[in-house]
């Protein structure tokens, strides 16, 4: 198993922690992960992305140009990235400040509620576990036994008393998962 | 012929007054006939001497005239790329703070190029002791005109005389590093008599009490003669050095026990 | 017991060095490389192994910090990227030429000038044709992942003190700011100074009254004594290019084609080569870990065996000359980069495989 994951947003968004975290629990669970972030000016309050690949095997090349999964948290990501979906792959985007919707016909699309329910919920710090859970959902790559693991590697330890929260946004991100278009 | 005294009937131990430090090479000094680097050598290994310090003193040298300092100081030696003396010795003490560590910079050394190195040593007050030989001119090179040049002031480089409004002024490092907080102790002294010889070598005793005692950055500047970079004999230079260098570069102690001296 | 954590490749250069018992760390902050000094301030070792890390006033000031320290057989290092390192390079010069064992990290990004932050791998002719002024060499090793920017630490070391020689681990933008699983060695002790003056005799740590002092400089006046010096170092470089070649192959027992890359083209490369092996392209990877000393040997062992070789590189292309000279200009070889910050996909490099090197 291989699977190339680009995450993309704006800066802020934790775009990147959300990259880390499941690139954490890959290791947790014995994977070979990479996760390569845009980085720079363009991260402050511009639009940052990261990619994440997790495997079973030495990963080759941690820069891609097509991926199995694309999850999506702006719109110039999105304008960005559809195109780099594989056929056949996956897309996830929250449709918070969306336009222009996805509209290839060879991916799956799904969107996700997330920043409207985090707000609705007070969870606005764990915005991106309820789009972790959402992707979990779909792809469940890592076992929530290993994702408590992740957590508790990548955050620090003053925050542990947050990993309840993130994993309730993880449980609530995995109800909220919609399909817009399948293959 | 009888009433020729020979070397031998001289070097009777009664006669002996003075014996060079063990800490200065047999080497022959390769600074020119009434230079003061050679009497500032002197005083400096003497002290450390003094101080029983030698197994534990590392010294750097510059790039000037002194590049050559660590072929007649016999104690462990570094020679830093121009200007750098500073860092090096950062480095030395910071690794090893037990250790005394002297920088040995000339004016072009310590006042244009390593302007960033020792102001910043300076300033973080590290606990090494600088000795900044200021002559007024860069000597090895040939005389060209160096930071601290007087103005009208004549060197290869400003034949017509130091000229302030396009040349820039005489810059005084010493004034400056003494306004910083990390500096303990600086002084300006000088070599070309022995009762400033017998001061400048009580600075340098106290410099590296002080860095003993990790009391921060010790500053002793010597304002030397370059006779043969100011074209004269020795003793016009020293002559000139009195008249013309002390006026704008004034002896004295300048910081003391960490306050400016009023 | 090793240990594993998922870090960048910056954080894992420095954590690695305060296991390999580095005393100090002197730098000063660039973009992309800045986590190496943050990270070790956040750990501050001088409390724990006794590892000082100072932040210099600038990068010139900071290598020669390197130049004091690694004069007194402490086991030193510094951490810049490209315009930092143009800077260190009369200080780098200074340390070749006195013979004194150091760690240098470039992170290299974009240039001429200021350039970009974004990763390249434009500074390869600095790297390993000396950099600075005079017949010098750098040991220098390209890491492609994070894991060996951690190992890189400890052997950098290591060949630093074998050779008494600089040694460089040439990364760029890509290896620094990636996050990747990586097993930590165990913490070694610092050398006491003991072990220093016995592992380095030549060091200024204070003339004992029963040695003669020590010197630690690169002058010498007299041009006999220094032509000596230089055949010396010579000798050495030729001894290390003896010694310490390094370089691992992918997919090349059946290979009819050949890519050469190092560092983080590498690992774009081998996907390139999984891609075109898809296609039915019989190519392999071969990628140089020493850059100096480069792996001529097993290059030239492929004229006649390979009908071409394409050099990936983040530049205009640079370590193609090393390539071709290996060769013996026997074999077509080709240069495909990109550069100015922009990295290159695997795509782009199985398209220029076939254009150029097959169908060209």
């Amino acid at each position: 198993m291989t699977e190339e994951i680009i995450i993309a947003g704006f800066g802020g968004q934790g775009v990147l922690s959300m990259g880390k975290i499941l690139a954490y629990s890959g290791i947790m669970q014995n994977q070979e992960v990479s996760w390569m972030p845009s980085y720079g000016p363009e991260m402050r309050g511009g639009t940052a992305n990261v990619t994440v690949v997790l495997s079973d095997e030495r990963i080759s090349s941690p820069i891609i140009n097509s991926y199995d999964t694309a999850i999506i948290l702006n719109q110039q990501s999105l304008d960005k990235f559809e195109a780099t979906v594989k056929p056949g792959g996956l897309l996830i985007y929250d449709p918070n400040g969306i336009t222009h919707y996805p509209s290839r016909k060879d991916i799956n699309i799904y969107s996700i509620e997330a920043s409207e329910e985090a707000g609705k919920l007070g969870l606005a710090k764990v915005f991106n576990m309820i789009v972790l859970g959402g992707f979990l959902k779909l792809k469940p790559l890592v076992k929530p036994e290993f994702i408590h693991k992740g957590l508790e590697k990548s955050l620090p330890a003053r925050h542990h008393k947050l990993i309840p929260e993130n994993e309730k946004a993880i449980d609530i991100g995995k109800t909220l998962i919609k399909a817009v278009h399948l293959v | 012929m009888s009433d020729i005294v020979t070397k031998e009937q001289i070097r009777r131990p009664e006669n002996l007054v003075y014996s060079k430090t063990k800490l200065l090479t047999d080497k022959a000094l390769s600074y020119c006939p009434g230079c003061g680097h050679g009497t500032a050598h002197r005083i400096l290994m003497e002290v450390i001497e003094e101080l029983n310090a030698q197994e534990i003193t590392i010294g750097i040298a510059p790039v000037g005239c002194s590049v050559l300092a660590y072929e007649f100081m016999n104690i462990d030696m570094q020679q830093a790329a121009h200007g750098r003396a500073p860092a090096l010795a950062t480095a030395v003490k910071r690794l090893m703070p037990e250790k005394i560590v002297f920088t040995y910079q000339g004016d072009g050394d310590l006042a244009a190029i390593g302007t960033a190195e020792t102001i910043h040593a300076c300033n973080r007050g590290e606990n090494i002791t600088i000795i900044f030989i200021n002559n007024g001119i860069y000597g090895m090179t040939g005389g060209q005109m160096a930071p601290t040049t007087l103005p009208n002031m004549k060197a290869s480089t400003c034949p017509y005389g130091r000229d302030v409004t396009t040349m820039g002024n005489p810059l005084r490092m010493t004034e400056l590093v003494a306004q910083l907080p990390g500096v303990h102790f600086v002084t300006r002294q000088a070599v070309h008599t022995p009762s400033a010889v017998r001061k400048a070598k009580k600075a340098l005793r106290k410099a590296f009490d002080l860095q003993k005692e990790n009391k921060g950055l010790t500053f002793v500047e010597i304002v030397s003669n370059c006779n043969s970079g100011w074209k004269m004999t020795p003793v016009q230079s020293n002559k000139w050095m009195e008249e013309n260098m002390f006026p704008f570069y004034p002896l004295g102690d300048i910081k003391v026990d960490g306050q400016l001296v009023k | 017991m090793k240990e594993l954590k998922l870090m960048k490749g910056n954080e894992a250069v420095a954590e690695a060095a305060i296991r390999a018992g580095c005393d100090g760390y002197f730098g000063y902050p660039i973009t992309p490389q800045s986590e190496i000094m943050e990270y070790l301030m956040y750990q501050d070792p001088q409390k724990t192994t006794g590892m000082v890390v100072l932040q210099a006033e600038s990068e010139v000031a900071a290598i020669n910090m390197v130049y004091g320290g690694a004069s007194c057989g402490k086991k030193v290092m510094t951490s810049s990227s490209s315009p930092g390192i143009s800077l260190k390079q009369e200080g780098i010069s200074y340390i070749a030429g006195a013979e004194l064992p150091c760690l240098i990290v470039n992170i290299v990004r974009g240039g001429p000038g200021l350039g970009t932050i974004q990763p390249s791998q434009s500074d390869y002719f600095q790297s390993t044709k000396g950099g600075g002024h005079g017949d010098y060499r750098l040991i220098v090793l390209a890491p492609s992942s994070v894991q060996e920017m951690a190992d890189f630490a400890g052997l950098g070391f290591d060949l630093a003190f074998k050779y008494r020689n600089p040694v460089l681990i040439l990364g760029d933008g890509v290896i620094g700011q990636m996050m990747e699983k990586v097993e930590l060695d165990e913490f070694k002790p610092r050398w006491t100074e003991e072990e220093i003056r016995r592992n380095t005799p030549w060091s200024t740590m204070g003339k004992l009254n029963n040695r003669e002092r020590n010197i630690i400089t690169s002058l010498d006046l007299d041009s006999h004594k220094q032509e000596k010096h230089v055949a010396h170092l010579r000798d050495k470089y030729l001894e290390i290019e003896k010694n310490e070649v390094r370089y691992e192959e992918f997919q090349c027992e059946d290979a009819e084609y050949l890519i050469v890359a190092y560092g983080s083209s590498a690992r774009i490369s081998q996907k390139a080569v999984e891609l075109a092996r898809a296609k039915g392209i019989k190519v392999g990877l071969l990628r140089p870990i020493t850059l100096f000393p480069f792996p001529k040997k097993p290059l030239l062992n492929y004229v006649g065996k390979i009908k071409g070789i394409l050099t990936v590189e983040m530049s205009l292309g640079q370590m193609i000359e090393d390539v071709k000279l290996a060769v013996e200009c026997k074999v077509k070889v080709e240069h495909f980069g990109r550069f100015g910050g922009i990295i290159p996909t695997p795509d782009e490099v199985v398209v220029a495989l076939e254009k150029q090197i097959i169908g060209g």
